[in-house]
């Protein structure tokens, strides 16, 4: 059923390579840029960090508030090993070789919060996970040694491409959708391997599934492991955006940023994380152009407050909701699953999956 | 049939007013400059950037928005104190609102962070606000960052020496927080008082500290002459009142935001010991000077019934100097902001203005403000605790008088380096 799905992933695809030449024919050319770089670049960053938390919830079942931390592992690992941040922790390597160590280190960081949190369950496995979440930020902003405090590591400028400066916002913008596109066909693809239905064999009954000889804990702390490392290229990104990294990206605000984009996108389907990414980026930029700047934060908050009140599985459902309610079909269960998978997912069992 | 009427006359009178404002802008004559302004309205120091934001407001009404024939648009943004947040507000401010001149950030961390991304830019410039670590013009500088505020480091300029020479005391005991502005504070204060021959004990303590009795327990047994603090906020609250509690009496020596309304207008015993302390910074509530007086007097008119202050806070005297650069700036160049900003520019590098405190400002080589720094005294006066300028150093630079190529060998300040070296 999913490849029906798939020809308007490409076409989405195309569009989005295409958008920084259609934006102009649209909007003035200074707005354009804006559009491109600040806009889509950032919500494709984020929409990345958030996928790995998608991807945890939708066919593991499990809610890791440890992702935004993870991605900033991979960040301050690059800052800590690139030549020319400032200050110089230890330098020596180039961005080819840094890039690869910072993805390594997150996806060990993930695989460890796997193994920590191997014995925990829904809201206790949030906890846990935000627990160690919070005391790594802890540690990073105190420590000046090796990861400069409160003040962070600076001037992360990023590679050169093909003789393209990673600063020129179309060389940006295209690096993290490409980033984006291959990690969000990776992930559907790793999910109708043998490893992604165990995993939502897990999701739907780990008892069965250990019954039937499968090893629960190792495929748990495997699905940690890749989330690590999806994790880690947004965070990679978002530390050659912002140039630099500090402890605040790292921080409870963040943490719960992604864990909103997550939910407000709808935790159903991957691509809901970077739908949830661009509305929670579009209106943090413009809240305070709309509202009162000294209450903007109220306007983002009800918005918020809104989706989630009309669709509870996030802005993905809200399409299927329109076609059912459109067509007037009673949730024929073959429709829902070519599109945009809207049921929350403790209701499914892995016996619908395609094999 | 009436409802579709009153619906058809809204939309109507909704177009008329769009297509009023779309057409606003064609008319006026040589179009606005605009200015971002960003400072902190969420989180730990949001009375600070309200207060910041009412002086930019007051100075351009004072001009009445316009400046060498233009007129000056001020679109205000909002950050929270993190580098990434603020870095986010400034993208917004120069690729949306597509403004020529951004004043801000309010902290240390943010303006790092702008410094780096305002070299990205061609044709536009970052005028600091309020912030005030030291490396942000003092290593790897920015050509389109200028800082007409002065930093944590030059605050203390002369405190040593005071202390030193006029109290006589020769041992001290620094007690700090464990962050970058208290490590900048630190550094000033024992580059003079450790070159002159004095001794420093140093007790560090985290940001976010209630409990120190065990370290004024320390200080309060030691040899040390007096007791130089340089926490900030919540922090320094608690120490003084543990301080005033367990029956201090030594000396105290303030760093710049120690001695500040925030703490001398909170009740509690510090009040006591706190009469009397001796601090620097870049501004006082009394300072013997026309140009200051005017300013308190203009602020409190303005502001006193619209919730300002007694006087105004440090940080919103930053940002009105750091306008008054810019205004300066763009009255030499009447307005002209064409090619890149080149000429703007330069007029900016070589701007020397007056500060709302009196001071005079000028820049060095790296766009860094060199200006006068106050040594302060807290007085009862009226019943109130009160913050007296006594003295001035006159045009302190980065270096605090040292040669720069010296001074960056000592390197970056941090618990490890505290600048005591002696001569």
């Amino acid at each position: 059923m999913r490849s029906r799905a798939a020809p308007w992933s490409l076409l989405g695809l195309a569009v989005l390579l295409a958008l920084p030449w259609l934006l102009p024919q649209l909007l003035p050319q200074g707005q354009a840029q804006f559009w491109t770089a600040s806009i889509l670049g950032r919500a494709i960053v984020f929409g990345i960090i958030a996928m790995s938390l998608t991807f945890l919830a939708t066919y593991g079942g499990f809610v890791s508030l440890a992702q935004m931390m993870i991605a900033g592992i991979a960040g301050y690992t690059l800052a800590i090993f690139v030549e020319g941040a400032v200050p110089r922790v230890v330098g020596l390597l180039g961005y080819g070789a840094a890039i690869p160590l910072a993805l390594l280190a997150a996806t060990a960081m993930g695989i460890l919060m796997g193994a920590i949190s191997l014995r925990s369950r829904d809201i206790y496995l949030l906890m846990i996970t935000l627990a160690l979440g919070m005391g790594v930020f802890r540690f990073i902003e105190t420590n000046i040694a090796w990861f400069n405090g409160y003040e962070g590591i600076r001037n992360v400028v990023g590679p050169s491409l093909f003789g393209l400066d990673f600063r020129n916002a179309l060389v940006f913008y295209h690096a993290a959708l490409g980033t984006a596109a291959l990690l969000y066909f990776g992930i559907l693809y790793l999910v109708k391997t043998p490893f992604g239905l165990v995993l939502q064999g897990i999701r739907d009954n780990p008892r069965r599934v250990a019954a039937l000889g499968y090893a629960v804990g190792l495929h748990r702390i495997a699905a940690f492991g890749v989330a690590g490392f999806i994790a880690g290229c947004g965070g990679v990104l978002s530390t050659i955006y912002n140039i630099g990294i500090s402890p605040g990206s790292i921080g409870l605000g963040a943490t719960v940023n992604i864990l909103i984009m997550s939910v407000i996108g709808g935790l159903g389907h991957p691509i809901g994380a970077f739908i949830g990414s661009l509305i929670f980026t579009v209106l943090d930029t413009f809240a305070a152009t709309i509202y009162d700047r000294d209450r903007f934060n109220t306007l983002i908050g009800l918005a918020f407050l809104a989706i989630v009140l009309v669709s509870p599985d996030g802005a993905i459902g809200v399409g299927a909701r329109l076609r059912r309610l459109l067509t007037a079909q009673p949730r024929p269960a073959s429709r829902v699953c070519g599109e945009v998978r809207s049921r929350p997912p403790s209701t499914r069992t892995a016996k619908e999956e395609p094999p | 049939m009436t409802i579709r009427m009153t619906r058809r006359a809204a939309l109507l009178g909704g177009a008329g007013l769009a297509a009023g404002t779309l057409a606003a802008p064609a008319v006026a004559q040589p179009s606005p400059i605009r200015l971002g302004g960003l400072t902190t309205l969420e989180g730990p120091f949001a009375t600070g950037g309200q207060d910041a934001y009412r002086c930019v407001q007051m100075e351009l009404e004072r001009i009445n928005h316009t400046i060498g024939g233009r007129r000056i648009e001020f679109i205000r943004e909002s950050s929270n104190a993190q580098a990434d947040v603020a870095l986010a507000r400034a993208r917004k401010l120069i690729e949306q609102d597509n403004v020529d001149i951004i004043l801000g950030p309010l902290s240390g961390a943010e303006g790092i962070a702008l410094r780096d991304y305002s070299r990205t830019l061609t044709g536009k410039t970052i005028v600091n606000g309020s912030s005030g670590a030291s490396d942000t013009t003092l290593r790897n500088p920015s050509p389109n960052f200028f800082r007409f505020s002065t930093d944590g480091t030059q605050w203390m300029a002369g405190l040593g020496r005071h202390v030193f020479q006029q109290m006589g005391i020769r041992e001290v005991a620094v007690t700090a927080g464990d962050y970058a502005f208290p490590y900048a504070q630190v550094f000033g204060f024992n580059l003079e008082f450790c070159r002159l021959g004095g001794r420093v004990q140093h007790y560090w303590a985290p940001l976010g500290t209630t409990d120190f009795t065990s370290q004024i327990a320390q200080i309060n047994r030691s040899n040390a002459g007096a007791v130089v603090v340089v926490h900030g906020g919540t922090d320094g609250l608690a120490f003084m009142t543990q301080y005033a509690q367990a029956g201090g009496s030594k000396p105290l020596i303030g760093g710049s935001i120690m001695a500040d309304q925030t703490m001398l207008s909170a009740r509690g015993p510090h009040r006591r010991v706190m009469n009397g302390m001796i601090s620097g910074g870049p501004i006082a509530d009394v300072i013997d000077d026309p140009t200051w007086r005017e300013f308190v007097e203009r602020y409190r008119r303005r502001w006193l019934n619209e919730g300002g202050f007694q006087s105004p806070s440090i940080h919103a005297v930053n940002y009105a100097t750091n306008l008054h650069g810019i205004l300066h700036a763009l009255g030499a160049v009447n307005g002209d902001l064409s090619n890149n900003q080149a000429a703007f520019q330069r007029a900016l590098a070589a701007a020397e203005i007056t500060a709302p405190t009196g001071a005079a400002v000028k820049l060095d080589h790296n766009r860094q403000a060199i200006s006068d720094i106050f040594l302060n005294k807290i007085e009862e006066r009226q019943g109130t605790a009160q913050v007296v300028a006594f003295g001035r150093t006159q045009g302190v630079n980065q270096t605090l008088g040292m040669p720069e190529a010296q001074f960056l060998q000592l390197g970056a300040p941090s618990r490890d380096n505290a600048g005591c070296v002696a001569a």
